[in-house]
């Protein structure tokens, strides 16, 4: 079941230092949420306390509260290892296991968490997360074969398939194109699309087509200053967005009249 | 050393400014090399000759004649700055030959002796009732082999948690700083002390007389932790952590992710360390030579008895190495078993290091990608 | 608002640890605890065992009377040996690394860089070996003549030790030992300074060896010095190379050639403890203790020494 996150008076730190102050929002299930935004205003930093990897940095915490489907995410009694079963992610950059092979990669989130599973099971969860990938066709040949000796965009999907094995309901996407080429940037956006229909997606970009084409919901994130925390400027449906935002400083950066 | 600025200046003298009038400069030929070099002997073969000193007086006066002349002449045709260089350039390779000359030596002298020490017999017997020539090496290799298995699979663990704990858990922490600085401190640990003190151990708990091959493992693994430590320390810094991220997103808690992760992908870069360090520590003899004593026959049991070692073997044939028999010429029949036990265990050492090398290498380009 | 006392929020990042994890970082905390543990042993079991060897009946230290006249002339001896060896050592390992790093051409280079690592691995007793049964044979001629020319020296007051067995000798071996350790961690050193620099030092017109003065000696100066103060550290505790080559007597002298020569700790305990008596034997753990507080010296000094030029260069 995908899954609906709300939001409420979110403020992240790194140690003392303030990254993003008092976010709300409401991502709506099954739909795809782009967050859009200058350099450096807190997007990976928010994106990543959705499914508490931001935690992993040593002195990083939150205030504020983020539900999933009415539980609260920092609940003290909440562990975090079956938070992020439940909601993956993707990076930037792709990172498959480098003494994996591509087969074990995409098990690896399966296998790593002790499922013993049948083989024949285990074959047809490649097999799914792959082509639920879009990835199937171009690696079904040489799934024994170490994941890093894939191209870019290969890598990436690779990753995406990695993700969508353990059946997460939220897919979290920190600039999943931007370390690859427009033919791999498309067959991701494809990938989005279908992707769509069964899980709750959330994608930073700094490609406002990107935005618009994949998303249905846009958040605009900004620094008030140089120096200043990060907080987030307007959320709004991506259409509107794009035609008839509310705020001035957010048409004023997508239309590239910024700073 | 002086400061940058102080050298820059020497750089920039009026005549580096002339040569943008004329770019040609004076300069030795290619030849120029040689010739020193064989003046060089030959003056120094002529004084050899005449004043009847040894070919190694010779050869050492040869050495200076080119280091020496080779900048002089420079300096006559090129200028100082040239001269200065060449000089740099003939002290380097000087210094280069001059060690060359008793690495040599040492492995001609271990290899040559060795080799004619080394037999069947040398290999497969010990020296229990042996007077004169005979006995061999076999209770020695197995008692080597024990001891460093034992330190081994002590210092291992130890050293790898360590490492674990340092990388992975103790980042800021108060104890990660306290184990780095003791780490460190342990380096400096001189193998005879560590012996002392596995013997110290061993009497305090065992009585006076207690030599045994555990202790030598001991104290062995004192040497050997520190060498674990660092080194996989240094491969587990490497993995990036953008591969522990990826797994911790896919839910996989944190110590499967070091387990199934981290590790494999460090792996080769540790388990070449562990086996540099192996062939760090099978060499050592003071210790052993303290804690485990020595003996003249097998002893398979760690835990009791004295037991002989590869270095401790040499070591006891150097400093008794038996009478020549009367009548005969030629060296003690212990120094030609020294030789041989020196050559095995160079060769042991050296077959480790090449383990190390070649694991390093095939493990390496799958990490490589991001350094 | 559903969060209002903010700092000690990491207490919600803590609140829930799994089991597994739990043990594995119990194991990994264990594990330093041990290294703790161990090198308090060190210290506490080589004080319970050396400390009556402080004190111990007078006729133990003959010819000395007390613990530290006992001492002395082994610290003066492991110091001398350790000075000598690195005098000799220091300018060949240098070269021989920028021979590596900067001169040879690269064909001989790699093979080169990898057998000096090879011998950094030669035990300690091969060295020993080869000095007690070849070079001390064969150093003779060199002795002769340094006596013969250069006796007014103290050094080589001579006379000359008529089985080579001398401080010279013992301080040649260590030297030999300890080249491929400093020339391969200034090798190393030298390597890793930034092509750049080299390159804008060249592009003033700077010949190789002021390039090297100028852009590779500021940079590789404190891992010089680290890499020669490990050398040290290992001159200072070698035994078996020593007492193989150098036949030792209690004096304190700083003629390197003759058959006189002092002891150095390490030596002395390798060459005594077969045939100590309980008391002998806690003496001789007392000059242990005296032998790791030096070395710890001397690896303290070289962290302090290296720290400091670190934050000259970063400055
Ligand atoms: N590990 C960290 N430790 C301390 N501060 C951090 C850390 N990571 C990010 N920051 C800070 O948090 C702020 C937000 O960074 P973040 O990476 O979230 O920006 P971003 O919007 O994703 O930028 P970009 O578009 O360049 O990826 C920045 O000021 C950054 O310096
Ligand atoms: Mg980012």
């Amino acid at each position: 079941m995908a899954k609906s996150i709300d939001v409420s008076d979110l403020s992240i730190y790194y140690g003392d230092f303030l990254a993003v102050e008092g976010v709300n929002m409401t991502i709506r299930a099954k739909a795809v949420t782009a967050f859009i935004g200058p350099s450096g205003c807190g997007k990976s930093t928010f994106l990543r306390t959705l499914n508490r990897m931001h935690e992993v940095i040593p002195g990083a915490r939150v205030e504020g509260k983020v539900m999933v489907s009415g539980q609260s995410l920092y609940d003290p009694t909440i562990d975090p290892v079956a938070v992020r079963r439940r909601i993956g992610m993707v990076f930037q950059r792709p990172n498959p296991f480098p003494t994996m092979s591509i087969y074990d990669n995409v098990i690896a989130g399966v296998k790593l968490n002790s499922r013993k599973m049948r083989k024949s099971d285990a074959d047809a969860l490649v097999e799914r997360s792959l082509r639920g990938a879009n990835l199937w066709n171009e690696v079904k040949d040489r799934l024994d074969r170490p994941g890093m000796g894939l191209s870019g965009g290969q890598q990436q999907r690779l990753c995406i398939a990695r993700a969508i094995a353990v059946e997460p309901e939220v897919l979290l996407m920190d600039e999943p194109c931007s370390a690859l080429d427009p033919i791999s940037t498309s067959a991701i956006e494809d990938l989005i699309h279908q992707l769509k229909s069964e899980y709750t997606i959330v994608i930073v970009t700094h490609n406002m087509q990107q935005a618009a084409r994949v998303s249905d919901e846009t958040g605009f994130f900004n620094l008030k200053a140089a120096g200043q925390p990060g907080h987030l400027v307007e959320f709004n449906p991506t259409t509107k967005m794009f035609t008839n935002p509310d705020e001035p400083s957010t048409e004023a950066y997508i239309s590239g009249r910024f700073g | 050393m002086n400061h940058p600025t102080t050298t820059t200046t020497t750089l920039v003298e009026p005549d580096a400014f002339a040569i943008t009038a004329d770019l040609t400069q004076a300069r030795l030929p290619r030849w120029a090399v040689l010739l020193v070099g064989v003046i060089a002997l030959g003056v120094a073969g002529l004084v050899t000759l005449l004043t009847g000193w040894s070919p190694t007086g010779g050869l050492v006066l040869a050495v200076v004649l080119m280091v020496a002349g080779f900048p002089l002449w420079s300096m006559v045709v090129e200028g100082r700055r040239a001269a200065a260089d060449r000089l740099a350039t003939s002290l380097v390779w000087g210094a280069f030959v001059v060690v060359l000359v008793p690495l040599v030596w040492l492995i001609w002298m271990v290899v040559s002796h060795g080799v004619s020490a080394i037999d069947a017999e040398f290999l497969t017997y010990d020296m229990r009732n042996v007077v004169g020539a005979g006995g061999g090496i076999f209770h020695a290799l197995w008692g080597t082999i024990l001891v460093t298995l034992a330190a081994t699979l002590i210092s291992v663990p130890v050293g790898l948690f360590t490492a674990i704990y340092l990388v992975e858990y103790g980042r800021g922490k108060r104890l990660a700083r306290v184990t780095t600085f003791l780490v460190d401190v342990m380096t400096g640990i001189p193998s005879i002390v560590a012996g002392l003190f596995a013997l110290a151990l061993f009497v305090l708990i065992f009585g006076p007389a207690i030599r045994v091959g555990f202790g030598g493992a001991v104290a062995l693994s004192l040497l050997m932790i520190p060498t674990v430590v660092r080194s996989a320390e240094e491969m587990l810094r490497l993995v990036p952590g953008d591969l522990r991220e990826a797994s911790y997103a896919l839910g996989i808690p944190k110590w499967r992710t070091i387990v199934k992760v981290v590790l494999p992908t460090a792996l080769g870069g540790i388990i070449t360390g562990v086996v540099l360090a192996i062939s760090r520590v099978i060499g050592e003899t003071a210790p052993l030579l303290v804690v485990a004593g020595a003996t003249d026959s097998v002893n398979f049991n760690l835990f009791e008895g004295r037991m002989m070692t590869l270095p401790v073997y040499i070591f006891s044939q150097y400093s008794s190495p038996g009478v020549v028999p009367v009548g005969t010429e030629g060296d003690p029949p212990g120094y030609a078993r020294a030789w041989g036990a020196a050559l095995v265990l160079i060769v042991i050492v050296m077959v480790l290091n090449l383990v190390a090398r070649l694991i390093g290498t095939y493990f390496a380009p799958k990490t490589e990608r991001r350094r | 608002m559903s969060v209002t006392a903010p700092p000690p929020a990491p207490r919600a990042a803590r609140a829930v640890v799994r089991p597994g994890d739990r043990i594995f970082a119990g194991i990994a905390r264990a594990a330093s605890l041990t290294i703790m543990l161990a090198l308090a042993g060190v210290f506490v079991f080589l004080a319970i065992e050396g400390l009556p060897g402080l004190s111990a009946p007078e006729n133990i230290y003959a010819p000395a009377e007390d613990f530290w006249s006992y001492v002395g002339p082994l610290v003066f001896g492991t110091i001398l040996a350790a000075v000598v060896a690195l005098v000799l050592a220091v300018p060949f390992s240098i070269g021989v690394a920028l021979f590596i790093s900067h001169y040879a051409p690269p064909r001989i280079a790699a093979p080169v860089a990898y057998v000096i690592d090879l011998l950094a691995a030669v035990p300690s007793v091969v060295f020993g070996l080869w000095g007690g049964l070849a070079l001390a044979s064969s150093i003779r001629p060199v002795t002769d003549w340094l006596y013969a020319n250069l006796d007014f020296i103290p050094f080589f007051a001579g006379p000359p030790s008529v089985t080579g067995r001398s401080m010279l000798t013992a301080g040649i071996v260590l030297a030999i030992m300890v080249v491929p350790i400093v020339t391969a961690l200034s090798r190393e050193v030298f390597a890793q300074t930034p092509r750049l620099h080299e390159e804008a030092a060249m592009a003033l017109g700077a010949t190789r060896w002021e390039t090297i003065r100028l852009a590779v000696f500021p940079y590789a100066r404190s891992g010089v010095i680290s890499a020669v103060m490990l050398g040290l550290g290992r001159a200072l505790g070698e035994t078996m190379a020593v007492a193989m080559v150098l036949s030792a007597a209690p004096v304190v002298t700083l003629n390197l050639i003759s058959d006189t020569n002092p002891a150095t700790i390490a030596q002395n305990i390798a060459s005594n403890y077969k045939e100590a008596t309980p008391d002998k034997q806690a003496v001789l753990i007392a000059t242990g203790l005296v032998l790791f507080a030096v070395t710890f010296a001397v690896n303290f000094a070289a962290r302090w020494v290296i720290a400091r030029s670190e934050r000259k260069v970063s400055r």
